[in-house]
């Protein structure tokens, strides 16, 4: 292949929609700048929206073969597909929660449990609020943080 | 403290990887997670009851002082905002 044909904006586009959607489950998230509202990841798939129209546009030219301008259409769906997707992920299906109207709220007492912990030791909210922070004190905690998970390491 | 539905020796080894301290309890049949109304059903990898994500900042008498129920579950409570709220505490 002569290198000056090769349609190297529509690899790199759908090479970039993929990094875009990847970085954000692997790198992005870490952070909450860039988790809370994905704008970095938005950013690269708007460069490879952008790759992908160029390389549809240089595959559609008449002197390129039929069989450039199917493998650059489905390139360019899987990379638009792969930005739906994303979107679809971060926007949409991440609201699907169920309604905790049940929660305690502020004001309420919460419901006191025992459960064991990471070394198999049973546990209870009561004893957590009860004990000392660290062994050098006799104080009792001011409070408890308490956080759920999802879970499923 | 936290809770998941993790068995306790997954948490063991997460908590040993990551470096936490923190106190990781073991919900593994989501009894506390329903009873505090967090249970997202299905929603695990494989379709496994899990808990939304949810954090609650008692008082010493075990009281809610704050609470944060996020809409989005990429979105969790920063560390600053829990800063914050422990200000309600002193």
């Amino acid at each position: 292949m002569n290198i000056r044909r090769f349609n190297w904006h529509i690899w790199a586009g759908f090479l970039l929609s993929i990094i875009a959607f990847v970085s954000y489950v692997l790198f992005f998230v870490n952070f909450p700048i860039t988790r809370d509202v994905p704008w970095a990841n938005l950013i690269l798939f708007m460069i490879a929206a952008w790759l992908l129209f160029v390389g549809i546009r240089r595959a559609f030219a008449p002197d390129r073969s039929r069989l450039a301008k199917i493998g650059s259409s489905v390139l360019a769906v899987l990379g638009v597909v792969l930005i739906g997707f994303f979107i679809f992920m971060t926007f949409i299906m991440a609201r699907w929660l169920p309604a905790s109207e049940g929660a305690p709220r502020v004001g309420n007492r919460a419901p006191d449990f025992t459960l064991p912990d990471a070394n198999g030791k049973t546990t209870s909210l009561a004893e957590l609020l009860a004990t000392p922070i660290n062994v050098s004190s006799t104080a009792k905690p001011r409070g408890v943080l308490l956080v759920f998970y999802r879970g499923y390491w | 403290m936290a809770i998941s539905v993790d068995g306790s020796e997954v948490n063991h080894d997460m908590l040993a990887k990551a470096g936490y301290t923190f106190t990781f309890l073991s919900d593994p049949n989501a009894e506390v997670i329903r009873r505090y109304d967090l249970l997202h059903a299905g929603a695990g990898a494989s379709g496994q009851d899990i808990s939304r994500p949810a954090e609650f900042l008692l008082d010493a008498n075990g009281v809610v002082r704050w609470v944060n129920l996020t809409e989005n579950y990429w979105v969790r409570a920063r560390p600053e905002q829990i800063l914050e709220a422990s200000r309600l505490l002193q």
